[in-house]
């Protein structure tokens, strides 16, 4: 490929992302259209809930509690070299609070559950459902996207909030139960370095912004899908891949501008 | 020959006036004009690609043309927000080729959703034009089954009653006798002819069925695509009868089976002249 090419084929993949952010922006105006407007649609939304929240507990509950084992006996090992290990407690509560329990439910929720709704909307277009539901004069934005979206804004801070309750559990096991750390010091030290509002609230709002994004972006995936079987295919790939790419920088943009 | 419902005598229902349809590169009509009269079983033949499901997406504004006009129980659609096509698609009833019913509901609960949605209705109400409809297209314990677990007359006769349950001035068919057995087309055929002279109801429906295109249709759309000789997309419409007596070498052609679709369609062609 010679220069030329290579020039053309950037500009190309440039104007392709340019149209698709344009896309994606006009998809959450619509989004946010359709929750700000009747009907409020609260069966739909519960049962969006259930599939994007309940049916996560159980990888939420173990990769968190693994997490916060592992944390436990890295950060112990690294902690004891320096005779401070009493602070085993904060530094595995800060670390799961402020970065690690948002992140990684995140990842964990797109891989589960952000790639479920994409394939399902995406069949839905495949088959027809949602030109169905336009034919019944009834918008797929306001009955389909929105309550899923919203569904995985809302659920993530508390998915996340679960997986560092039980990071929190993984690590008192590994750090008193194995290793011998007194009880009382590791909670006193998880208490005293942990702050409510600059610590936890953060963290919420950290999980509360990646919601968004993977519930925006798995819905728009799987809407704009082709009626394929690959597109569906297609639709569940990327939204796994952009939108744990996109934790992962807006994970760096917050933490940068907000200190998060 | 190019007979239009208005030469017919009857009131046009839903015109397409020189419709130019592309998707990408790929043109689909260009100049495309025909009307479908009020009260009528119309069909829509053509040969594979020639755009048939086109013209029904095109009517129920579920794809935009990029030019020309298409009129819609008095209103065009072309001009419509999405927000202002709602008003117009709750005249329409549309049976999807693959049924379109959703899958995580209930063939009940399919049904009742429109009903749900657009009517004040208390449940015992729902219920019984729910069940008023299910017998109308000869489905009865059904109420709790999904979608998959229908056969495909099934499935096609639920999509056509979730298609009437509001009471729609037009009903679009694609292609509702696709991969069906004789006996279930028949049956299929025998309840859009029924619905239209119960209820009034307008039909157009797209077909490769010619034999029963041929029984059924008060009116023929033939879409013939554009070639060295004829520019643009011609349509042929007429009655049944009509098409049969046509010189037209295409049309000749395509209903004696030397353009598409083998054997098959001189059969049918032959079974619908009996």
């Amino acid at each position: 490929m010679g220069p030329a090419a290579a020039v053309q084929e950037l500009g190309w993949y440039a104007l392709r992302f340019v149209d698709q952010l344009g896309k994606l922006t006009v998809f959450a105006a619509q989004i946010l259209r359709a929750l700000a407007s009747p009907p409020v649609r609260v069966r739909v939304f519960v049962q969006a809930v259930f599939d994007v929240g309940v049916l996560s507990l159980i990888i939420i509950c173990v990769s968190g509690t693994a997490v916060g084992m592992v944390l436990s006996l890295q950060g112990y090992n690294t902690l004891v070299r320096f005779g401070a290990e009493q602070s085993l407690g904060a530094v595995v509560g800060l670390s799961l609070i402020r970065e690690l329990g948002p992140v990684l439910t995140a990842l964990l929720a797109t891989g589960r559950a952000g790639s479920a709704t994409a394939a399902e909307i995406g069949t839905m277009v495949a088959t027809e459902q949602l030109d169905g539901l336009r034919m019944m004069a009834v918008d797929p934005i306001d009955l389909v996207v929105a309550p899923k979206a919203l569904a995985m804004t809302v659920a993530m801070p508390l998915l996340s909030a679960l997986f560092i309750t039980f990071g929190l559990f993984g690590g008192y096991l590994v750090g008193v139960g194995l290793m011998g750390i007194d009880g009382g010091t590791y909670m006193s030290s998880l208490q005293s370095a942990v702050d409510f509002r600059d610590d936890v609230l953060g963290s919420l709002l950290k999980a509360l912004v990646f919601g968004g994004l993977v519930g925006l972006i798995a819905t728009f995936r799987g809407f704009t899908s082709a009626p394929t079987s690959a597109g569906v295919s297609a639709a569940t790939t990327s939204t796994v891949v952009v939108a744990s790419v996109c934790i992962l920088l807006f994970d760096y943009v917050i933490t940068a501008l907000w200190g998060v | 020959m190019n007979l239009t419902p208005d030469a017919a005598g009857a009131d046009v229902h839903v015109a397409l006036e020189r419709v130019d349809m592309a998707f990408g590169d790929r043109q689909v009509f260009r100049g495309l004009s025909c009307a479908f009269a009020a009260g009528k079983v119309s069909v829509i033949l053509g040969g594979s690609g020639s755009g048939k499901s086109t013209v029904l997406r095109l009517i129920g504004g579920l794809v935009r043309p990029q030019a020309g006009h298409i009129f819609v129980a008095g209103e065009d659609v072309t001009c419509l927000s999405e927000r202002q096509l709602y008003g117009v698609r709750k005249k329409l009833g549309m049976m999807f080729q693959g049924g379109a019913l959703l899958d995580s509901l209930t063939i009940y609960e399919n049904l009742a959703f429109p009903l749900r949605e657009h009517t004040s209705l208390d449940e015992r109400a729902i219920a019984a034009a729910v069940h008023r409809r299910l017998d109308a297209v000869g489905l009865t314990d059904v109420d709790r089954l999904l979608p998959s677990q229908l056969s495909g007359g099934m499935l096609r006769r639920a999509a056509l009653a979730r298609a009437i349950i509001l009471d729609p001035v037009i009903v679009l068919c694609d292609e509702p006798f696709s991969g069906l057995d004789p006996v279930s087309v028949k049956r299929i055929e025998n309840l859009l002819v029924q619905i239209n002279q119960r209820l009034g109801i307008t039909i157009v429906l797209v077909s490769h069925h010619i034999a029963s295109t041929m029984r059924m249709a008060e009116h023929v759309v033939l879409l013939l695509q554009s070639d060295d000789h004829h520019p643009g997309t011609t349509v042929v419409a007429g009655s049944p009868e009509e098409l049969r007596q046509s010189s037209d070498p295409r049309v000749v052609a395509f209903l004696t089976d030397e353009c598409d679709d083998g054997d098959a369609r001189a059969a049918d062609v032959a079974a619908g002249s009996t």
